[in-house]
């Protein structure tokens, strides 16, 4: 009956060949070589080429253990709820294009033995960075498939030692109102935070990811290093995170402060429990035409539900 | 010289009435839709049913308070475009997002009120718009206005229709309420100018000044 999947469910090196994926110029030149100069022609690549097009073709063919394509990187990139910069979605990437990412640090401190502030190149050195074929499921019953480079919260956390007492993990995103535009408006309570309890943080599916489609995060998808829980609504997975702090009380989180009735701390993809606003029990994945069932726990539950053994989840939502 | 058979008001109303339509036919065209264009559709429809609904519901009282009263003959082709926007909206939601599973759909609508309050917006709005014309105001008489008071009802089942569409919450004034909230405030103002005794009171001073400026054409 346990089909427990491996620590990464599907490595999307198990699909695309590793070699296809990292030389994707050579890919598209030996694709216009076969197809000749139908289609592909126009994606040929040459110097006034977008990076964009040429990258998204090969991965494009990946999938996850479902057997779910993953969504376009066009897609993926183009259509972001980031409030601090837009509530409209299409204006998120051109107005996240000159956000500075660079240089970047995160505090990682509370109830830990040895708090310490990574410089994100540190992060990605000591890391083992790995893809990770996810869905991502947004409260407003859309959906996508997002090929992720990351690491496990899980061994950021082990390196800092959280203390005994440590039950919750507090995450913080950067708070820059001039360059986050979003974040002047008085609707919020910025900086964007949330928050996980000690044993999601530490599951192996809880990852920092800090690429996408193999290449570094885009600014409109939370550069440089965002988190992914991929069986929760996708507003817990913080983006541009600073700060992530251990502590002993459920941190509170920009959302449920906003609107406790409707977005609890836990906010796992239930579609038994009703949200007042959007039905939960059906989701339309982002290039499909009809509504799909929304899956318990997004699809996790093998993996996650153990977690929440004993908790009435209408109640915890 | 003849009398231009349109005024600019009215050429102004229905090229606003249309944009919706034509900017959505444009972005069809030109693949600008965003990735979920069932829900770019939705909003498109809903916002600008909204809109026309608010533009009608303003013609009573932009006369009130200014005393132009071209608005009052363009308040029927502003609720009818109000009307039909919402048609679209409403077909939208049941035909292409929902594709006419009303399995899915029922228990949706009777569960939540967002779609509790859009269904009897729409409702209301309907009988509103098949006696808008002439023949049935004169059939109906009295009643007819009497009806058609409706309109405050529908305005305020709209504004909670968009309010609740929206992520956010008016009492702890956070997230996405700003732009339901001025509609709310827009109907609660209106309902206002509704009061006799304001009526009154606005009736008094200000008309002078506009008669003023009408009397001293040459100066």
């Amino acid at each position: 009956m346990k089909r427990q999947l491996q620590s990464t469910p599907v490595l999307s090196s198990e699909i695309t060949p590793k070699a296809v994926y990292f030389s994707r110029r050579d890919f598209i030149k030996a694709a216009g070589v076969t197809a000749g100069s139908l289609a592909l022609a126009s994606c040929a690549p040459s110097a006034t080429q977008t990076a964009l097009e040429t990258r998204a073709a090969p991965i494009e063919t990946a999938a996850d253990e479902l057997g779910d394509s993953v969504t376009p990187y066009n897609d993926i990139t183009n259509y972001n709820n980031f409030y601090e910069f837009s509530t409209d979605k299409e204006a998120v990437a051109p107005l996240a294009a000159s956000f500075t990412t660079k240089p970047w640090s995160v505090e990682v401190s509370g109830l830990v033995n040895k708090p310490k502030t990574y410089a994100l190149e540190d992060l990605l050195k000591k890391f083992t960075q790995e893809e990770r074929i996810y869905r991502l499921r947004c409260v407003e019953a859309w959906s996508m498939v997002v090929p992720w480079t990351g690491f496990t919260l899980a061994s950021l956390l082990n390196e800092v030692e959280p203390s005994a007492d440590a039950k919750y993990v507090r995450f913080e995103s950067v708070y820059r109102p001039d360059e986050m535009k979003g974040q002047n408006s008085p609707f919020y309570v910025w900086p964007y935070q949330e928050g996980l309890r000690l044993d999601e943080a530490m599951h192996d599916l809880t990852l920092l990811a800090t690429g996408l489609y193999g290449e570094p995060l885009p600014n409109q998808d939370g550069a440089p290093i965002r988190l992914v829980v991929p069986w929760k609504y996708g507003f817990k997975s913080i983006k541009s995170i600073v700060k992530i702090e251990l502590t002993d009380k459920e941190p509170s989180t920009l959302w449920n402060t906003a609107a406790p009735n409707e977005y609890g701390f836990y906010s796992n993809v239930n579609p038994a429990v009703p949200h007042p606003r959007w039905s939960q029990a059906t989701e339309r994945r982002i290039g499909e035409f009809s509504r799909r069932p929304t899956l318990p726990f997004n699809g996790y539950a093998e993996q996650v539900a153990s977690l929440y053994q004993g908790m009435d989840l209408s109640v915890y939502y | 010289m003849q009398k231009p058979r349109f005024t600019l008001l009215q050429i102004a109303i229905h090229l606003y009435a249309w944009s919706s339509i034509v900017l959505l036919l444009f972005k069809f065209f030109t693949h600008n839709f965003s990735a979920n264009p069932i829900q770019d559709l939705e909003r498109a429809t809903g916002r600008h049913a909204i809109a026309l609904l608010f533009l009608a519901f303003a013609c009573t009282p932009i006369n009130t308070l200014f005393k132009w009263s071209e608005p009052l003959k363009r308040r029927r082709t502003l609720g009818l475009y109000a009307l039909l926007y919402a048609t679209i909206h409403f077909i939208i939601y049941v035909n292409l997002d929902y594709g006419l599973a009303w399995s899915l759909i029922l228990p949706d609508v009777v569960q939540k009120p967002r779609l509790i309050v859009g269904a009897l917006a729409l409702l209301c709005l309907l009988p509103l718009g098949i006696t808008s014309f002439d023949i049935w105001k004169k059939r109906l008489g009295k009643n007819w206005k009497r009806l058609h008071k409706l309109i405050y009802l529908i305005a305020l089942l709209a504004v909670l229709h968009y309010l609740w569409s929206k992520k956010g919450d008016l009492f702890t004034l956070q997230g996405e309420i700003l732009e339901p909230a001025l509609y709310g405030f827009t109907a609660i103002l209106f309902l206002i100018l509704r009061i006799p005794a304001v009526r009154r009171l606005r009736a008094s001073f200000p008309a002078r000044k506009f008669s003023a400026k009408k009397e001293n054409p040459q100066i």
